[in-house]
């Protein structure tokens, strides 16, 4: 068994969808949670606020250094992800796809590092 | 080359597969299985000179490599804990069950060709793992430095083992589109020896063979999925043609061919394969295309062509694959039937122009009509977008005839 990252980007200049669709994303989403909950596969999931409340901290320096802002301008950010255990990367996809039709965003999956 | 290396090179390329995939399964490690059946081949070559070749050299040689990969192992195992954990828990019966070792090939085929990898990359790993061809080999096939293949393959190694590719044929489910990239990759293989976009030898006999070599093995493997007998189908007729395709350097259209050149004992076993997929009334892609190889090859001179057959042949292969480029060959097909006018208006409407087979069919079909001018234009095109020096010779000849 190995875990995965299932990391979901919105584009910046993507428009709000309509509240209607909101909800139904929302419950499609839920229900979605429910699956992977049920399927023991759960390890953790969320979902982020908007890019504009992210914060920068750089201590590599000597002195912390704290910047308002993502640390790189880009076109596409993180909107949520979800962390799930698969026994390989197949099991990974199939959860993916139903993953990204839940909400409607492309999935990016990943491997997390063994040990 | 003595009988010797030549039977050594064909067991090789016969065997590299079964015994690479038994230790892929057995270890789950493909460096660890190439290197094991590198050793093993080497003991192979010194150990059979003397004492002749055995009579299963396939099962000599897993055993053999299966031998040094648990050495390696062990050697290991002194230096790094978690190698020493891995030894623990391998199982010790050896493999010997020759249903399961082709299991394990299919196995292989499948990871090799996992739509998680980079197209170019699937095609060279599945000629290095299941192909048994060397880095050197792959990339004189497809014309890149070896470095650059070597750095691909290496790439979609780490891959597989970071990104947790699975080693195991796909479930049912999955079975019908993940076999659609496998066949695809063979056919990408055929492809790039025999049409090959750019260098100086028109035809790579070897990428072709390896191709076919691929498609049999495949169909022994899956002999009830009809897609597969069509691919080999579709490879073993456009072979038979090869020995009329090129003549002095140049590219000579099916319809000029010297069909007594053709093999006829390819296109007969293509004609049996092409009735026998079709036998399952599941037509897909690579069975319509093998038919309608199968009506070409089946006439013996170009005015004998059935274009009536071919035409509803290449109506329903446009039903299943609606490509631009299908749409193209569809009507060449149909000019035959209904004159130049109707092919150009149909050819003229397709977004193809940076395909030198687009050009190259309007510049044929404006010669036909009389339209030199037009047709000129049109050949220099072609030429323009092709490096295939056989390719570029046809054209170049066709264009110096135009009144």
């Amino acid at each position: 068994m190995a875990q995965f990252l299932l990391s979901v980007h919105h584009g910046v200049d993507d428009p709000m969808p309509p509240e209607e669709e909101i909800q139904q994303m929302f419950a499609a989403v839920g229900a979605f949670n429910d699956k992977v909950r049920d399927a023991g596969k759960w390890v953790f999931a969320g979902g982020l606020e908007g890019v504009e409340s992210a914060t920068t901290v750089d201590a590599t320096g000597s002195e912390p250094v704290v910047t308002d802002g993502p640390f790189a301008e880009s076109k596409e950010y993180l909107g949520g992800f979800w962390v799930i255990e698969a026994a390989d990367l197949d099991e990974a996809l199939t959860w993916a796809s139903a993953g990204s039709a839940a909400c409607g965003g492309k999935v990016e999956v990943r491997p997390f590092q063994s040990e | 080359m003595s009988d010797f290396e030549e039977a050594l090179t064909r067991i090789h390329r016969e065997e590299y597969a079964a015994v690479v995939a038994s230790l892929v399964r057995r270890f789950g490690d493909i460096d660890l299985a190439e290197d094991a059946a590198s050793e093993a081949l080497v003991v192979a070559l010194e150990h059979w000179a003397t004492s002749g070749i055995p009579p299963n050299p396939g099962g000599w040689l897993t055993t053999t490599a299966t031998r040094k990969a648990l050495d390696r192992i062990r050697r290991e195992s002194h230096r790094d804990p978690k190698h020493r954990q891995a030894a623990m828990i391998i199982d010790p019966t050896p493999p010997s069950d020759p249903g399961v070792v082709d299991d394990d090939r299919l196995r292989l085929l499948f990871t090799c060709c996992h739509p998680a990898l980079a197209p170019e990359a699937r095609v060279a790993l599945t000629l290095k793992l299941i192909g048994g061809l060397t880095v050197e080999e792959i990339a004189a096939g497809f014309l890149v430095p070896p470095t650059t293949m070597a750095q691909r393959i290496t790439r979609a190694k780490r891959k597989i083992a970071a990104a947790h590719i699975p080693y195991r044929v796909p479930q049912a489910a999955d079975l019908p589109a993940r076999l659609s990239a496998v066949l695809s990759v063979v056919y990408l293989v055929f492809n790039e020896g025999y049409l090959s976009a750019s260098g100086a030898a028109p035809i790579r006999e070897d990428l072709c063979r390896e191709a076919i070599r691929l498609a049999r093995l495949l169909l022994e493997l899956i002999p009830t999925e009809p897609e597969v007998t069509g691919l080999l189908a579709l490879m073993l007729l456009t072979e038979a043609r090869r020995p009329a395709r090129v003549a002095g350097g140049e590219l000579v259209t099916l319809g000029e061919q010297d069909r007594g050149r053709w093999d006829r004992d390819l296109i007969e076993e293509g004609h049996t394969l092409v009735r026998e997929c079709l036998a399952f009334n599941r037509p897909g892609h690579y069975q319509l295309l093998a038919a309608i190889n199968a009506v070409h090859t089946d006439a013996l001179a170009a005015s004998d062509t059935d274009w009536g057959q071919i035409t509803a042949l290449y109506d329903q292969l446009y039903a299943v694959t609606p490509t631009p480029v299908v749409a193209l060959n569809r009507a060449v097909a149909h000019a035959e039937l209904d004159g130049p006018v109707v092919a150009l208006a149909i050819v003229d409407r397709l977004a193809l122009t940076t395909y030198h087979a687009w050009h190259a069919t309007r510049a044929d079909l404006l010669r036909r009509l009389g339209r030199s001018v037009e047709a000129a234009a049109a050949y220099d095109d072609a030429i323009a977008a092709t490096d295939n020096s056989a390719e570029r010779a046809y054209l170049a000849r066709r264009r110096g005839q135009l009144g």
